[in-house]
Order: structure tokens, then C-alpha cells, then sequence
């Protein structure tokens, strides 16, 4: 009888279903929303009514007195609590003065929903209005009501970059453009509304059910808002309705559930309804940016001159440190010898943002590229032999500090023209804009540099793992790296396999419980692929060292002579078969050596710190992408409708095909809505459409045919190669549709959304 | 608080008896009473489709429908969904064509998608995409969600158990 012989099976590069796709597509995953404890109160936040008062009184004496009410809390029944956010500018229970309408006054414990809906109606606050300040222009004039003591000047933060000499650049330049570009407010509209559940032991011990993306920075932080050890706070994250960025910050009803489950001693669940959640979660951070650039006849880029204002709104979340990736955009997507960034972020009585899929790259994006086409136009180069003449390239280290290990920008702007017949259509269009009739067809281009490697903006950015292998050869993959949505745990369990040589039904991944996983810093920043997945390789490397010892005694041959594939111990050369793997793992399992949970970790990833000049190179890897798309403009009506995206991302290299896909596809989709139909109305301080009637999400009809090419540069760093890139996707597109528009009509626009009545209104006004 | 009403109704293939506060909708009351958490609040208004179910063999939003409504009704959940060997090939196709990601459309999605199947086995693309019109997803961009029920149209809609 001939050996039986096992063929390597690799799942990388492979169309993986999520694991837990036949979970959720049953109805059966439960979420946050759908997660009840014994005994459990439920929690309602009373919120300001006016835009910016003082608090006179409040009166909760008649909520209180309600049948099953339990608990009315505010200010005054928490002086323990302590101030939260980027800036640590608000209390979650406001004091004295209310800056925003989404601003906490107070709130109730009940036996259910609507009787704490109910009592909220029942607290009585009386205010003294206080002058508004709602333009973010008008921060900083003589006058201004100010916001924070802290503040005088209204200044929440500034960011100041700085390479070369702008004025040697602009000396240089043959043609200088400068364009003010304004970004407007959109939110996530995660399909999940934010919700928490909090609960104490009689020991003191916390538990949180939380959608948190940074589960481990978060026990810290509630720890010292509470004064509690960090060691007695555990999070438990239930799978998540949609993240983006939306969960990177504690926003004040998640101390605010806390406290109350301390004051009643019970169980307390706080879930948003969806128009809390369009007023009371961040937002995008809206932008006013002035851009400057210089070029030379022969194509050369010169200089970029950035002045950015950020509307901070009432309090400082992350929507204000956006700068941190805006920077690199003007500074180093492309070769830009001279630069001057400058932002500020002013406080007004507006919404405050937070961090959002993208964190500032669609607003820089947007204007940059706009930058580029203009100036093409005057230099009279194609915009894409003028963007490939000043693309960066692989080796390359900008002036701020960003080492291109690998760098697939050039592939990526070649093959989304090539795919999209780019340079012919845009002559095309351009030519047919004079012909009669309202639509006009447009093509536009646009590129995108994002972190693909992690971010070092913590003190470490650093993943642990642990993994277990039991008696029958299963693997149980325990990791700090959380799952939201994004297919993070069907990529790790897929790294293991591929090296341990099991089935991936052989892996099980644990990610959701503070108490059971290792440190990770959280997923934000497109980090998880690439941190997580290193450190699980490190892990599964480890174990498959100490399997092919093992079996290198009992087989009689060196351990570099084994190989695992599906499940066996197999020679290398030629595959045959020597032992289940199982087989082997149980005779180790009951051994006295046996050490079979290994742990490992990534930290660091070989990525710096910034210094106090925003210098330095962030990230282990950088990911790329160009999008081109294809639309029509009724120039009667103002409507654009997109035909096509024709998507190339440098992703090092595909590990899932169908997550990545996934991953491209909702995020062009998602720049699509905020290109052309989102917009988070805000006026007067308040948000005027906190509803899906009113705040257009893109729906299944209106999705163009999408296009999408790999370009596969095998970062060295990277797991098996790959690159992060759940942000990417998103970055490129309003500017593509901008660009494209002006290739339809001419007319370029600088403010966001395209709606039809803003196209209207901007086609027009050519015509006048 | 609220005024109680008795209503009798087949819940995914049960009959079912329950008393419910004349003003509470559907929705909270399967998940609230019946604790059927696998339909999805996602905005109270009509306007995303997270709570999908079908009434009388219609898909409906239950976050607008009064739980009184559906007495004397024939009411299908996700739940009724997942345990119908008949919808087995729709929900594997969702998965298998990388329709589901944070998953808190997909409930809804997979009910809407059975109701455009159940009227039309063999519709195509766009009928498709206009069936699921109403239903938002945040995280895919639709197409693969749309991908796999154009897959099981193409196939002839219901495959027999
Ligand atoms: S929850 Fe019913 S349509 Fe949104
Ligand atoms: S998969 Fe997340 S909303 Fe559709």
C-alpha cells in the first residue's frame, strides 16, 4: 500500500466567510440591544434644552416620587465623577452650565424604558440663557462668549507641521492655486444604536457590556473617572452594531450608566434611541480648510500652504486631533517639497466630533486632489501622468518622517486608468460638455495615503495573544484585538492556519472580554490585520515549533524535515502522511512538558512616536489607493448619479478576499454618501435632521458598479505580507466625485455634500 | 400603565396568545414580551428596515405596527426564517457571498430578501435592489448583500428542502 500523501493547503488570498456570518444571518447573534440581566434597570438621560445657559435649579423630587422610578442622579448626587475626553473639558453630569442641546443634565434608573422616558419629563430645570456662539469664524473676535475658563481665547488645540520654506516654494512656482474647501458634518449612523450595560458586584467589581473599540485604554480611564483599581473593572464587548470609529472615546452616558448602577446597586442598561443617536454620538469633523499650492511648468510640485479651521464644537473629542492625519496628506501623499500646516480647533455650541473611518484624510483628500487636477490644468499635464510625476515611491522618506517601506501609489494610479480607460473618457467628456442636452457624463481621479501599519499615538501599539491547543487538535485563539464588524477574527483564525496546517473550523477566536484576553491599545488607525495578525503568527509560530519538535523525536527526523497541513504531521518533501496531528497533541497534552496555551505578542511594531514637530515615521507600513469614478450630472436638476467605481488599493497583500472586498465595497459606498447625500443639517446649534428621512444614507439602488483591483506589494512587516485597510476605501471619493463633476460640467465645487440643489445652485452661478 | 388588549396570533408557525399595552408596537413586543431579539431596532420610524418581519406572508416594519395588529395574523420572524429549511440557500448565500459584516442589517435584510423571492423566484438584479430599497446597511455598500440574493434568484428562488 503507496503512503498516504497531504497536500499544503494555503486559505490565504481566499474567499473566507465571516465565521460568524451563520450566526448573524439566523437572527441569532445578540447584541448589546438584545442582552438582558436578572434584575436589570433601564437608564434615560435628561439633555439640555437650550444651546448654551447656566443652570439655575433642578428639580427631581417628582421623577423620583414616580412608581418604578429607582434612581434620579445628577451632578450633585456624583461629586466623584471626574472630567472625560480628549481635552478632559466636560463631566459626563454637567454642573452649573450646559454648552450644547446633547449636554447631560440628568438622569433616571427604572424598571423599564418608558417609565424612565417618563420621569425624564417629570425633572424640572430652569436656565439663564447665556450668548451663543455657533459660527466657528466668530470664536476668536473681541467679544465671543467664551466657553471654558481653560480657554480664554476659545483655542481647543492647534496643530502646527512644517517642512522647507513656503516662500522659497512659492518663489519657484510657475502656478500657485489657492482654494477655500469646506467639510460638513456627517455622522456614523451605525445600524446599532450605542448602548451599555454596567454592574457591580457586592465586591465592588465592575462589569461592562460595551461596544468600546479600545477595551483596555477604556478600564483605565473609567477607573480613574470612579477612583477605582483598573484590576476590578471588567468589559465585556458583545458583538457590535457597526463601529467606524464611533466607540474610540468615553462619551458621558457610559459613566453616566455606571453611576447609576452604583447608586441602585442593580443592573443598568442604557441603550440610544436613533435620534439620541444622531444628537448625542460624534460626528465627522467638520472643516473650513484653505489650501495654497505652488507647481513649476515642468510639473513639479512646490509648496502647500494649510490653514485649517476645525469647528471643535462644546467639548474636545477626537474629531479635533484629526490634524494628526490630515498633515501627512498635504505633506507626503505626494513629493511636496515646502510645507506649512496649520490648524484650529475653536470651541463653539456646536456638536463635538469624534473619530470617523478615515480620521481627517476625506477632508484633506478632498482638497488636495482637487489641488492636483487644478494645477495639472495649468501646468497642461494629464491629471494622472501629472499625479505619477509626483507620486511617492518605494524607499522613500518624506520630510515628516514617513519611511515608504513599500509603496504601490504608482501601480495604484496606473491600474485604476487603465481599468476605467481614465485619460480617453476624461478628453471625451470634456469635449461632449458643449453638446446639447442636460446630462453630461464625468470622470475623475482621485489617490489616498492612510496608516497601514498601525498608528503609534500610544504609549505602545502593541497586540498580545494566547493560544491553546487541546487534546483533539482544535486551537483556540484568544487575542486582545477587537471585532467590529470589520472580519478581524476570520483573518487571525485564517493566519493560525496557516501555521498550524489545521482546518479553519479548528479555530475558535476569543476577543471580547477584558478579563480573558491580552492588552491590545484597540482597533482604530486600520491597525488590527496587521498588529493582531502579527501577534497570532508569533503565537501559532511558536506552537508549530513545539509541535514539530515533539514529532521530530517520535518520527526520527529533523524538525525541518516535518511540515503541518490539514490536520497531520507530514514530511515536507513529499507529503506523506506521518501522524494526526491530534494524535500527537494528546500524547504531548499528558506528558510533563506539555505547555500548550503559548503566548506571544507584537510590541512593538517597528513604527516611532511623532515628535513635538509631528515628525516621524507612525506607522510600520502605509497603504495606498487610487479611485476613479464615473458619474452623471442632470444639469437641469442638480442630481449626479454615480455609474462606476474603479477601485485600486495597495493592500501588501490579499488575505481574505471576500472580507477585503467587503471592507472596499462599504467603504466606497460609505464616501459615496458623504460626497453626495449625507449631511448632518446643523443649525443654530441644533441638528435638524436626526432621522434616516431626513439623513440620507446611500440605499441599494444607488450603488455604482464597482471595480476594484489589488495591488498585492508584500509589505516585509506585515502578516503574511498585508497591509491595513479599513479606512482606506472611504478617503477617496469625495474628491473623485468632485473631480469628475468638474469633467462633466466645468464647474468645480469646493463645499460638501453634492446635493442636487448645491450642484444646481453652483451650475448656475457659471451660467449668471 | 397602558390599556391591555389580548390578541391571538401564529408566530412563525405557532399559535400564540399574548396580552400587550394597546400602544406598544410589534417590534418591542417580540423582543420585549416574546424575547425575540433576532428583529432589530434600528431607528423606531420605518426608515431602515432592521425590524423587517413579515405579516400575513407582507413584509412590514414592525417598529411601526401596533402589537394589537397582528391579531388574527400569520406573523413570520428571522427566527421563523432561520428554522425554514426552504430559506436555508438564501441565508448560506448571504454568508458564502460576504453579505453579512457587523451583521445588524442582516435579520432584516434576510426577511425583505425572502419576501422578493417569494413574489418573484427568478427576479433580477434590479428588482432585486429595489426590493431591499428599504433597507439600510452601513457596512457593506449592499452589492455583496445583493450579490447573494441574485445568486438564489438565478438558482430559481426556493430550493426544495
Ligand atoms: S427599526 Fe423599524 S424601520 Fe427602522
Ligand atoms: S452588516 Fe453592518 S449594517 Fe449591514
Amino acid at each position: 500500500m503507496s503512503p498516504v500523501t497531504v497536500a499544503r493547503q494555503s486559505l490565504i488570498g481566499r474567499r473566507i466567510p465571516k465565521l460568524d456570518a451563520p450566526e448573524k444571518a439566523s437572527g441569532q447573534t445578540r447584541y448589546i440591544q438584545d442582552i438582558d440581566l436578572p434584575g436589570q434597570l433601564h437608564a434615560k438621560i435628561l439633555r439640555s434644552s437650550r444651546l448654551h445657559a447656566r443652570i439655575l435649579s433642578i428639580d427631581t423630587a417628582k421623577a423620583a416620587a414616580l412608581p418604578g422610578v429607582h434612581c434620579v442622579i445628577t451632578a450633585a448626587d456624583v461629586p466623584e465623577q471626574r472630567p472625560i475626553g480628549v481635552n478632559k473639558d466636560q463631566l459626563p453630569l454637567k454642573t452649573d452650565r450646559v454648552r450644547s442641546y446633547r449636554d447631560e443634565i440628568a438622569a433616571v434608573a427604572a424598571e423599564s424604558p418608558e417609565i424612565a422616558e417618563a420621569a425624564l419629563g417629570l425633572i424640572e430645570v430652569t436656565y439663564e440663557d447665556l450668548p451663543p456662539l455657533v459660527d466657528p469664524r466668530l470664536s476668536k473676535q473681541p467679544g465671543a462668549p467664551i466657553l471654558h475658563d481653560r480657554a480664554a481665547d476659545n483655542v481647543a488645540m492647534t496643530f502646527t507641521y512644517q517642512n522647507g520654506d513656503v516662500a522659497e516654494g512659492e518663489a519657484e512656482s510657475d502656478f500657485v492655486v489657492e482654494d477655500e474647501f469646506s467639510l460638513h458634518y456627517v455622522t456614523h449612523c451605525c445600524m446599532g444604536v450605542s448602548g451599555v450595560i454596567a454592574e457591580f458586584e457586592p465586591s465592588g467589581n465592575l462589569t461592562l457590556y460595551s461596544n468600546t473599540q479600545v477595551p483596555f485604554l477604556h478600564k483605565r480611564e473609567f477607573a480613574e473617572l470612579l477612583g477605582i483599581d483598573p484590576g476590578r473593572i471588567r468589559i465585556i464587548q458583545p458583538p457590535i452594531g457597526g463601529g467606524f470609529g464611533s466607540k474610540l472615546d468615553i462619551y458621558p452616558f457610559e459613566p453616566i450608566c455606571i453611576f447609576l448602577a452604583k447608586k441602585t446597586g442593580r443592573p443598568v442598561k442604557l441603550v440610544f434611541s436613533r435620534e439620541e443617536e444622531f444628537l448625542a454620538s460624534p460626528t465627522r469633523q467638520p472643516v473650513i480648510l484653505r489650501l495654497r499650492s505652488g507647481a513649476r511648468k515642468d510639473g513639479t510640485l512646490t509648496f502647500r500652504t494649510v490653514r485649517t479651521l476645525h469647528d471643535n464644537g462644546a467639548y474636545t473629542s477626537w474629531g479635533a486631533t484629526t490634524p494628526f492625519v490630515m498633515m501627512q496628506t498635504f505633506s507626503s501623499l505626494y513629493r511636496v517639497p515646502h510645507c506649512d500646516y496649520f490648524t484650529e480647533a475653536v470651541y463653539t455650541n456646536n456638536p463635538y466630533a469624534g473619530s470617523f473611518r478615515g480620521y481627517g484624510n476625506l477632508q484633506a483628500t478632498f482638497a488636495v486632489e482637487q489641488h492636483m487636477d487644478k494645477l495639472a490644468a495649468l501646468v497642461g499635464m494629464d491629471p494622472l501622468d501629472f499625479r505619477l510625476k509626483n507620486a511617492q515611491e518605494p524607499g522613500e522618506v518624506t520630510p515628516q518622517g514617513m519611511h515608504f517601506k513599500s509603496c504601490g501609489f504608482k501601480d495604484c494610479l496606473t491600474i485604476a486608468a487603465r481599468r476605467s480607460d481614465y485619460a480617453d473618457k476624461r478628453r471625451q467628456y470634456e469635449a461632449e460638455r458643449r453638446q446639447p442636452g442636460t446630462v453630461k457624463r464625468g470622470i475623475g481621479i482621485a489617490s489616498m495615503l492612510h496608516v497601514g501599519g498601525g498608528a503609534k499615538i500610544y504609549p505602545s501599539d502593541g497586540c498580545g495573544t494566547i493560544l491553546k491547543l487541546d487534546d483533539f487538535a482544535h486551537v483556540t485563539l484568544i487575542t486582545g484585538a477587537s471585532e467590529i464588524g470589520q472580519g478581524s477574527e476570520t483573518v487571525l483564525a485564517q493566519l493560525v492556519c496557516e501555521e498550524l496546517g489545521v482546518p479553519l473550523d479548528a479555530v475558535t477566536v476569543v476577543n471580547n472580554d477584558t478579563d480573558i484576553t491580552p492588552w491590545d491599545v484597540g482597533v482604530h488607525a486600520s491597525r488590527t490585520t496587521f498588529i493582531a495578525g502579527n501577534s497570532a503568527i508569533g503565537a501559532a509560530r511558536k506552537a508549530r515549533e513545539k509541535i514539530l519538535l515533539a514529532a521530530a523525536k517520535v518520527t526520527n527526523l529533523a524538525a525541518e524535515q516535518l511540515d503541518l497541513r490539514q490536520g497531520a504531521i507530514v514530511r515536507s518533501e513529499d507529503g506523506q502522511l506521518l501522524m494526526p496531528l491530534a494524535k500527537m497533541l494528546r500524547s504531548l497534552h499528558f506528558s510533563d512538558k506539555a505547555e500548550l496555551v503559548i503566548t506571544s505578542h507584537y510590541y512593538e511594531p517597528p513604527s516611532q512616536h511623532q515628535d513635538k514637530e509631528f515628525k516621524g515615521d507612525v506607522s510600520a507600513a502605509y497603504a495606498w489607493a487610487t479611485q476613479v469614478v464615473e458619474l452623471e450630472v442632470d444639469t437641469a436638476t442638480g442630481i449626479v448619479r454615480l455609474d462606476k467605481v474603479t477601485a485600486a488599493h495597495d493592500v501588501g497583500r490579499v488575505l481574505n478576499r471576500l472580507g477585503i472586498e467587503g471592507q472596499i465595497e462599504g467603504g466606497i459606498v460609505m464616501g459615496q454618501g458623504y460626497a453626495l447625500t449625507e449631511d448632518l443639517l446643523v443649525e443654530e446649534g441644533v441638528c435638524r435632521n436626526p432621522n434616516f428621512r431626513d439623513y440620507k444614507l446611500v440605499t441599494a439602488p444607488e450603488i455604482p458598479e464597482m471595480d476594484i483591483s489589488f495591488v498585492e506589494t508584500q509589505d516585509g512587516e506585515g502578516p503574511q505580507g498585508a497591509k491595513g485597510v479599513g479606512e482606506a476605501p472611504a478617503i477617496c471619493m469625495a474628491a473623485a466625485v468632485a473631480n469628475a463633476i468638474e469633467n462633466a460640467t466645468g464647474v468645480r465645487i469646493t463645499s460638501l455634500p453634492f446635493t442636487p440643489e448645491r450642484v444646481y445652485r453652483a451650475l448656475r452661478a457659471i451660467e449668471d | 400603565m397602558s390599556l391591555l388588549r389580548e390578541i391571538r396570533f401564529t408566530l412563525n408557525g405557532v399559535a400564540r396568545q399574548v396580552s400587550v399595552p394597546v400602544t406598544m408596537t410589534a417590534l418591542a413586543m417580540l423582543r420585549d414580551v416574546l424575547h425575540l431579539t433576532g428583529t432589530k431596532y434600528g431607528c423606531g420610524e420605518g426608515e431602515c428596515g432592521a425590524c423587517t418581519i413579515l405579516v400575513d406572508g407582507r413584509s412590514v416594519n414592525s417598529c411601526v405596527m401596533f402589537a394589537v395588529d397582528c391579531d388574527g395574523r400569520q406573523v413570520t420572524t428571522i427566527e421563523g426564517i432561520a428554522a425554514d429549511a426552504q430559506w436555508q440557500p438564501l441565508r448560506e448565500s448571504l454568508v458564502e457571498h460576504g453579505g453579512v459584516q457587523c451583521g445588524f442589517c442582516t435579520p432584516g435584510m434576510v426577511v425583505q430578501a425572502s419576501h422578493v423571492l417569494s413574489r418573484d423566484p427568478h427576479a433580477d438584479r434590479q428588482a432585486i435592489k429595489r426590493g431591499l430599497e428599504g433597507n439600510l446597511c452601513r457596512c457593506t455598500g449592499y452589492k455583496k448583500i445583493v450579490d447573494a440574493v441574485v445568486a438564489v434568484a438565478d438558482a430559481g428562488g426556493k430550493v426544495a428542502p
